[in-house]
């Protein structure tokens, strides 16, 4: 964005709030960014009408007048992207919120604009490409360690291709530096920089989609195994307040195995980010071995922050992520929450007096919600390379009900749905994900990669363990109204062997060090026990064994304590307890009387 | 402060419950405060809602009724709604737009500071982790509390929440803490209420280190939107500039919700659930996001609002909004007040967001992770026993079901019931935590580690 003083584009005459009218001498576009005020507070304009503007600004308008002058930035909504964007912190408009820290203290100040990445701050780049060389958008320039486990590939952008005329040679540069030109067939030349801008509103292209094979592996078993996302989708997070969301967005960022992960907090506490900031230095990244906030961008747009900036902040983080991708990475994008985002669109749309269509959203909800969603996906970029951008998003359904606007039409975008449920969280089982109101639809597609890398067996057992869940929820219902203990024995091992699941399996504590995140080996290990458990259960009924003195056997309370017991470098350890629920349940089959 | 400062202007255009409508005045800013003076002489307060080339809209906050359009004098103050703040607000009492209500003259300030406050930079926050003991045993070991946490307590009308937040008032501890300030915000009271908390600091002897805003029943809906925010401007200058510890009761959350609405509906904005505004989710953040701490400042901001669920429904706006945006909540329950247990703290539905990092070795015991684990698992069997006795009745049950039937009575008479002047110690508080333990059989102990059993368990045995 240009931030040359030129003649106001126009003068307010209208505040009320976040949004504000003005009438321009200057015509502006939709979509512009303008500068409102003395203080230059940033605001884009959302409507235009004849000469007057109405426009929604990023920062609070206390203290705005009529008369006070608009400037315009000649150019839309846009982020600044380059080396140096990993690790930090911005707000839902880019500001840098750690450097801002700095310059001006604990408080939020208004007009207090800095470059999004530090301008005198050097980079080493080595260039790969040739002078004289064709390229077109996507290809690279050359690259930066931008951190130690990370190449960030100078990328000559989008829309920009022909003859690369120059290329600077190996050393270092800062973000203003043009490090090479390129002759398009057209004549024009255009510098390509360290760093350039997208308008966040506008996907960036790619050449096209891939299809979903390899699964985004989280840690998490609950969703890893039986609500698995694919590599490129998108996963709605629905649940309560307290439920767990934020937490699980956590988990997700600390163990999700993507190479870059964007975090957008939209309209969240405060408190949260600041978790994050203290927590991610000292994790490390099991992968790279490198602290976890090295491949983490934090952006934060507060609940007490300005609204339209929290509108913003999905954008700013989609665009961000979507350049990661460009340069062949995995990115994985969590928003926590898009309920606060589509309440600012709500609010937003409310004070343009607009005709709102279910509790007071208005009627183009659905269609901003599929475009957000439309941007996930693994893609070949324009480069050539293998990239993707997954989405995690977080929602708040007003007083937990699944039926609200923003949960249903998120439903109709996103191939995965993780249901939080408030009595599991209220009984604290953790992750408080319910088995029977989840789901993915990719589940199948992702049956040959664990064929191929874990077992050949898991998409069997996942299957089994599904049914048997699903199985003990009928039967627990039947028990609600007549007591278990008038169940047939068979029936009761079902509903047993579904609590050791739940206690064994579904549970895992995120502050738990060796648990909180799990392999795909162990998983698939523990499942399997899980289930050995239940055949050798049922042959022991047929022997004769009551269900009270399997479940006395001393293997469950083993069983239900293994996952947080024995690590993912602990796999024999699960070898060995599988050796042992063989002994205990055979021997207590064996000591029956009336045993074949 | 601009040029506007001090102009005078005569006439309404129009009145519509709280706002008054005028004509345009050059150089009127939004949220401008305003002084409105009527024909016979009562001065009434406002701000400047919006502001656009032909006329301006001011929200009144003080009674309307009587007011005319001729002959009402405005005057510009030039700059937003301010507050002084200085060190001699403690024991002072102010109305709800922070004048003296104790016939005391004006107390000296600092400083003026505009109410919305400011937004602190998160990068700016210290994670809240230390422990503050409220000598509550269900408060302390469930949902433990930290210094700067914003926890509501979320009620029904005719519980005694008020004891509840006086007695964390008044048994509030925290190492190295001497004293808290106290900051109170009366939010629509029942004028009865107020004068029992206002008896209640009083006979307590906190009265010199409190200061409250007293926004009552019958004053105006507006008014009541200004309240809060003078509040945590007087908590916030406590807190970050002189560097004490101060607790925030907000109550009642609900009543100023209900303002908003009003004074939405009065603006004719399009409504969303239950005729609340779209943004009561951000204008409750604007509040609750002001607890906390800061790096390299003393002090801490802690928050506890009461928030009366209307009928009894936590999905209500209200409370469910403010249970998203704040960090935990310590719900009321019917039954248990019905049975006569004080404090009727229902263990599961409550949560404190910010314990983890606020318990354990070093800060509360080694024990009160497992021992809060083990309770919630026990609670919740509990819970699951006592929903069957309620459909297939006591005798269908197991003997575990039944055991936990028993082991519930004794949690709340031997754990949950308290009295309102009796503080326990965290250690105290463990303790009993253990005796329960000692009627589990130990198979079902899943949730204690066992050197924790070794160590705390066989010692009741
Ligand atoms: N996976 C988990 N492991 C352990 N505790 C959890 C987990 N998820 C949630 N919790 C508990 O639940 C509380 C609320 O979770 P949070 O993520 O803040 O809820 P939400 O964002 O849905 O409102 C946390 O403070 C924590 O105590
Ligand atoms: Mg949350």
């Amino acid at each position: 964005m240009t931030r040359d003083a030129t003649e106001p584009a126009g003068r307010l005459i209208e505040v009320s709030g976040a949004v504000v009218r003005a009438r321009c001498g200057v015509p502006v576009a939709l979509a512009e960014v303008v500068w409102v005020g003395d203080e230059r507070l940033i605001g884009e304009v959302i409507a235009l009408d004849g000469d007057i503007a109405t426009m929604q600004v990023y920062e609070e308008t206390e203290g705005l007048c009529v008369g006070a002058p608009i400037a315009a930035s000649g150019g839309p909504l846009s982020v600044t992207l380059g080396p140096g964007l990993l690790g930090s912190v911005f707000d839902g408009v880019q500001r840098p919120l750690d450097r801002l820290a700095l310059s001006q203290g604990d408080f939020l100040g208004r007009g207090q604009h800095l470059e999004p990445l530090a301008t005198d701050r050097l980079w080493e780049f080595r260039p790969t490409a040739a002078a004289g060389s064709t390229v077109v958008g996507g290809d690279a320039l050359g690259t930066v360690s931008e951190t130690p486990a990370l190449e960030h590939h100078v990328l000559v952008p989008p829309m920009v291709g022909g003859t690369l005329v120059d290329v600077v040679p190996q050393g270092s540069y800062s973000a203003s530096d043009v490090l090479g030109h390129v002759q398009a067939a057209s004549g024009d030349r255009v510098d390509v920089r360290l760093v350039q801008r997208w308008r966040v509103r506008a996907p960036r292209p790619f050449r096209h989609h891939l299809p979903a094979t390899t699964p985004l592996l989280t840690g998490q078993r609950v969703l890893d195994t039986f609500f698995p996302l694919a590599c490129g989708s998108a996963a709605g997070m629905p649940g309560g307040f307290g439920t767990g969301k934020t937490v699980m967005q956590h988990q997700l960022c600390r163990w999700a195995q993507a190479d870059v992960i964007v975090f957008v907090g939209c309209g969240e506490r405060g408190n949260e980010l600041t978790e994050m900031l203290w927590k991610l230095p000292d994790l490390v990244d099991p992968r790279s071995g490198r602290p976890l906030a090295e491949r983490t961008i934090l952006i934060a747009n507060t609940s007490n922050m300005p609204v339209p900036a929290r509108e913003a902040s999905i954008y700013t983080g989609v665009t961000i992520a979507e350049y990661y991708r460009d340069m062949g990475y995995h990115v994985l994008l969590l928003a926590d929450s898009t309920s606060r985002w589509a309440e600012a669109l709500r609010e937003i749309s409310g004070r343009l007096g607009e005709i709102p269509a279910e509790e007071g959203y208005p009627s183009y909800l659905s269609s901003r919600l599929a475009a957000f969603y439309e941007r996930a996906g693994r893609v070949v970029t324009l480069g050539g390379r293998e990239g993707s951008v997954s989405i995690i998003s977080a929602i708040s359904p007003a007083g937990g009900d699944l039926t609200e606007p923003v949960t249903r039409h998120t439903q109709r975008f996103t191939g995965c749905f993780w249901t939080l449920d408030k009595k599991l969280a209220e009984a604290r089982v953790f992750p408080a994900v319910s088995v029977e109101d989840s789901y993915s639809t990719v589940s199948i597609d992702l049956e040959r990669w664990w064929h191929d890398e874990v077992s050949p067996e898991w998409a069997a057992r996942r299957r089994e363990a599904l049914k048997l869940l699903e199985h003990a929820g009928q039967l627990r219902n039947t028990a609600r109204l007549v007591g278990e203990e008038t169940l047939p024995d068979r029936q009761r091992l079902v509903i047993r062997v579904a609590e050791l699941f739940e206690e064994g399996f579904l549970r895992q504590s995120a502050y738990d060090v060796k648990d909180a995140s799990c392999s795909p080996a162990r998983q698939m290990r523990l499942l399997s026990l899980l289930l050995e458990f239940y055949h050798r259960g049922l042959d022991a009924l047929d022997r004769g064994v009551p269900v009270r003195e399997l479940f006395g056997l001393p293997i469950v309370a083993a069983l239900a304590r293994a996952s947080s017991a024995f690590g993912d470098d602990q796999i024999a350890e699960l070898d060995r307890l599988g050796t042992v629920l063989v002994e205990q349940c055979g021997a207590a089959a064996r000591s029956e009387p009336d045993a074949a | 402060m601009t040029a506007i400062a001090g102009v005078e202007y005569v006439g309404l255009k129009a009145l519509r419950g709280p706002l008054a409508f005028i004509d345009a005045v050059p150089g009127l800013s939004f949220h401008d405060q305003v002084e409105l003076t009527a024909p016979d002489g009562t001065v009434r307060a406002g701000r400047v809602l919006s502001i656009s080339e032909k006329a301006a809209v001011v929200e009144i906050f003080g009674p309307t009724d009587g007011l005319k359009l001729g002959n009402t004098r405005l005057r510009f103050e030039g700059s937003p709604l301010r507050l002084g703040v200085g060190r001699e607000l403690l024991g002072r009492t102010f109305d709800g737009l922070g004048r003296p209500r104790d016939d005391l003259p004006p107390p000296l300030v600092v400083e003026e500071r505009a109410i919305e406050g400011v937004v602190i930079n998160p990068c700016r926050r210290e994670y809240p982790r230390d422990f503050l003991e409220t000598g509550i045993s269900a408060i302390d070991l469930l949902t433990s509390v930290v210094l700067g946490q914003k926890i509501p307590i979320f009620t029904e009308a005719g519980f005694p929440h008020d004891t509840l937040a006086l007695q964390i008032v008044q048994q509030a501890r925290a190492p190295g803490v001497e004293h808290f300030a106290i900051v109170f915000a009366a939010l629509g009271l029942p004028r009865s209420v107020a004068l029992r908390y206002e008896e209640a600091f009083r006979t307590s002897g906190a009265l010199s280190r409190m200061v409250a805003f007293m926004n009552l029943a019958d004053d105006p809906a507006a008014e009541r939107l200004i309240t809060p925010r003078c509040a945590l401007t007087a908590a916030e200058y406590l807190a970050f500039d002189c560097g004490m510890h101060v607790l925030v009761i907000l109550h009642d959350i609900t009543n100023y919700g209900e303002s908003l609405r009003e004074v939405s509906a009065a603006r004719g904005e399009v409504p969303s659930r239950k005729g609340y505004p779209g943004y009561l989710y951000s204008d409750l953040a604007s509040i609750f996001e002001r607890a906390g701490r800061i790096k390299g400042r003393a002090g801490s901001l802690t928050q506890i609002p009461i928030v009366t669920m209307p009928s009894g429904d936590i999905t209500h706006p209200i409370p469910d909004l403010t249970g998203y945006v704040t960090e935990g909540q310590i719900v009321l329950d019917r039954g248990l007040e019905r049975r006569g247990i004080y404090p009727p703290i229902a263990v599961l539905p409550s949560l404190s967001r910010l314990m983890s990092d606020g318990i354990g070795a070093g800060r509360t015991r080694e024990d009160h992770e497992d021992a809060a684990r083990q309770l919630y698992a026990a609670c919740a069997r509990v819970e699951r026993a006592r929903s069957l006795e309620s459909i297939i009745g006591r005798d269908e049950l197991s003997e575990g079901e039944r055991r936990y039937l028993q082991f519930g009575e004794l949690f709340e008479t031997t754990f949950l019931r308290q009295d309102p002047n009796q503080a326990r110690s965290i250690e105290d508080t463990l303790s009993l935590a253990w005796t329960l333990f000692a009627e589990l059989p130990v198979s079902d102990l899943t949730r204690l580690s066992p050197p924790l059993v070794a160590r705390y368990l066989e010692a009741k045995r």
